[in-house]
């Protein structure tokens, strides 16, 4: 990826933020909505300073009600605007699931391309940060099995603003969901050009043979930690960073798992009907016969995301990926 | 307290009497905006609504042979579809439901895509271009913060165009009427919330749906103009919604409009409307009809003439001919499409579940 070289040092929320700030000073059809994006800058200060420098009509607080400003925001962007809606918690965004599944995801498909619905939603998502109840889901596979919207979740800053600008840019709505677990965890040069990294493109973010290891979001860091303490072991994972759940990287899965035969999904989600489930069928269909042993899959489990007291018995943890990539090794 | 309440109630009726300039005998009532009352709009009325109803009765019995599918009839319900399609300028955009499409065909809309909806094809989604039409809202209410959106967008750009949104009583049952009324209030949007009061939710009453003996009512929540008018009187159809889209072109907000009428037939042709409600009450409906009443107008006016009016009836059913003729001879639905119109460009996954699905058929000849 060309950019210039000048780069800022800045944390995923950072870059979240830049990426909005590029997108709303190039693109004057760009907008932001939501709840608390004005003057409070979104929960997470996401939108910090932007209502500020565009205006209350570029950077708008809506009232609170998801399915309505969603539905708003579906005959906006049919309108020839691209709002960028913040839903606050992933788990806040079931009332604009109607919404959703039956307008922004197949307007285009009822309207032979009449109209369209270029929208994003971003949502933090995920456990891990001692939240309240219900700010921890992790439900992505609710919005993959939707037909006509784009799933991507990335996992560091650099990606996040990449992507964000590309999720601006689609001409179809995407969901962008933004593992607050990693909103601060760490500062990375970003560059301070706007740049794009393709959506349905996953990334090698490590190069091995011996075990593929899928995962995303906030479970990066996670197996990153796993894969590291292996090293003694002489154990070399090809670790795959999906950055987007839908489309999925099919050609990414197929050719690392044909090199190494041997598979760990980790994903933070319920296992049940999962992108995880997805990615197995994909390997079933693309490399059955390379394989040298039964993929594992490391997961949450198919219970409501605990309360913050339990929500460490819930999230994968390093050495549940270690045993897994150790079992796959050892078949 | 209870008693205050129950009070309060009452007088909200009478604070949103029901808006009537053209009597069901045919009689304009008071001179209340008689400037409306002229010969050629009293025949465009007129000539709108038989078309619209041409077209209802030809599309029951398409169903009724197997020709299209599950139908939605409006008959009784012209006035408020003609009155309020006929107000909107051709940068406006229109939000109907299931059973709004005698507006959309007075909007402009084609006959033949219409019939094509009714009979599965999104082809009759695709609207003229430049005519701001959505496809019909099915899940209800859901249609109504689109039109809240799109009325937003069209004051964030700095033009005069204005929407409609369209639905029925018991949309505002529905958490989107709100929501979407909240949101056009608090950014003072510029659209008109259509309601049309048929009475019916399917089978349930409006006595049975809300506690509020007016919709027009709820816009005192939100803090906006709420009016309502004779469903089946074209005029103050015509009148109100005029008014509200002169002043949400003004700056001046969203309105809510609840038009009092009445469908004569069923929910869809898939019910039996007898089961739910005497189909006598709908028989004595006949007195308060649309049409009937700008015939009777029309005679009082001495603007009546036979000749014109068969000739509105032989064009009517003309254009409706023509239009089943158009839809039928369409070509066969080709599988590609169901494919080519989910992204604007196909994901990997698609191309391949497009060749599979071309390959097992033998592609659009299937």
């Amino acid at each position: 990826m060309k950019t210039s070289a000048k780069t800022r040092s800045l944390t995923m929320v950072g870059a979240v933020t830049d990426a909005l700030d590029s997108m709303l000073a190039s693109d004057n059809s760009v907008l932001v909505m939501g709840e608390d994006v004005g003057v409070n800058g979104g929960v997470f200060r996401a939108t910090d300073g932007l209502q500020e420098k565009y205006g209350e009509n570029r950077v708008i607080d809506t009232p609170l009600s998801e399915a309505g400003f969603v539905g708003a925001a579906i005959g906006m962007a049919a309108n020839g605007l691209k709002p960028v809606i913040e839903i606050q918690f992933l788990g806040f965004i079931y009332p604009a699931y109607e919404q959703l599944m039956t307008h922004a995801s197949r307007l285009r498909t009822r309207t032979l391309g009449r109209f369209s619905v270029p929208l994003v939603i971003r949502a933090p998502y995920g456990a891990g940060v001692r939240a309240p109840e219900i700010h921890c889901d992790s439900t992505e596979a609710l919005f993959t099995h939707m037909p006509g919207i784009k799933v991507v979740c990335p996992s560091n800053p650099y990606d996040a603003k990449g992507l964000l600008i590309s999720a601006i840019e689609d001409p179809d709505p995407v969901l962008f969901l933004e593992p607050m677990r990693s909103y601060r965890a760490v500062r990375e040069e970003v560059p301070e050009d706007v740049y794009r990294i393709p959506i349905g493109k996953g990334k090698l973010i490590q190069e091995g043979k011996d075990v593929t290891i899928i995962t995303w979001g906030a479970m990066v860091p996670v197996v990153m930690n796993a894969v590291n303490s292996l090293k003694t072991e002489q154990i070399s994972c090809d670790v795959i960073d999906l950055r987007t759940l839908s489309p999925i990287d099919e050609e990414m899965i197929a050719a690392s798992v044909q090199k190494t035969g041997r598979t760990v999904i980790v994903q933070e989600a319920h296992p049940s009907s999962s992108v995880g489930n997805d990615i197995l069928s994909i390997i079933n269909e693309s490399s059955f016969l390379y394989q040298k042993a039964p993929a594992e899959k490391v997961s949450g489990f198919d219970v409501p995301v605990p309360y913050f007291g339990f929500e460490d018995f819930y999230l994968p943890t390093p050495e549940r990926v270690k045993k897994a990539i150790v079992k796959v090794m050892s078949f | 307290m209870t008693h205050q309440i129950e009070e309060r109630g009452s007088n909200l009726e009478d604070q949103f009497p029901v808006l009537q300039l053209l009597s069901p005998d045919g009689t304009w009532n008071s001179d209340q905006h008689l400037e409306l009352l002229t010969e050629e709009r009293t025949k465009r009325f007129y000539e709108h609504m038989v078309r619209i109803r041409t077209f209802d009765k030809k599309a029951v019995s398409l169903q009724r042979q197997g020709r299209i599918g599950t139908y939605a009839p409006f008959e009784g319900q012209e006035a408020s579809q003609v009155g309020s399609a006929l107000s909107l300028l051709k940068d406006d955009w229109l939000f109907p439901t299931y059973r709004d499409h005698g507006a959309t065909m007075t909007f402009g809309h084609s006959l033949k895509n219409i019939l094509l909806f009714w009979n599965g094809r999104n082809e009759g989604n695709v609207t003229p271009e430049g005519l701001n039409i959505f496809p019909p809202g099915i899940p209800i209410a859901t249609q109504i913060p689109h039109a809240a959106g799109a009325a937003f967008a069209e004051k964030i750009k700095g033009t005069k165009n204005a929407a409609i949104s369209f639905f029925g009583d018991g949309a505002t049952s529905e958490g989107d009427f709100h929501e979407g009324l909240n949101f056009a209030s608090v950014f003072h949007a510029p659209v008109v919330f259509l309601n049309q009061n048929n009475q019916f939710a399917i089978s349930v009453p409006v006595s049975k749906q809300m506690k509020t003996k007016t919709i027009a009512q709820k816009s005192l929540a939100y803090d906006i103009p709420g009016v309502r008018v004779d469903g089946n009187d074209v005029f103050a159809v015509y009148y109100s919604v005029s008014e509200a889209l002169s002043r949400a072109r003004a700056g001046e907000g969203p309105t809510l409009i609840e038009a009092v009428t009445w469908r004569y037939g069923a929910h869809t042709t898939a019910d039996d409307p007898s089961k739910y409600r005497s189909q006598e009450e709908s028989a004595e409906r006949r007195a308060y009809d649309p049409i009937s009443r700008i015939e009777k107008c029309l005679e009082i006016c001495g603007w009546h003439d036979e000749k014109w009016k068969k000739h509105i009836a032989e064009a009517a059913m003309e254009e409706v001919e023509k239009a089943v003729m158009e839809m039928e001879q369409f070509p066969p639905a080709d599988p590609a499409v169901i494919f080519d119109y989910v992204f604007q460009e196909p994901t990997s996954s698609l191309i391949r579940q497009k060749k599979y699905l071309l390959d097992g058929i033998g592609g659009r000849e299937g």
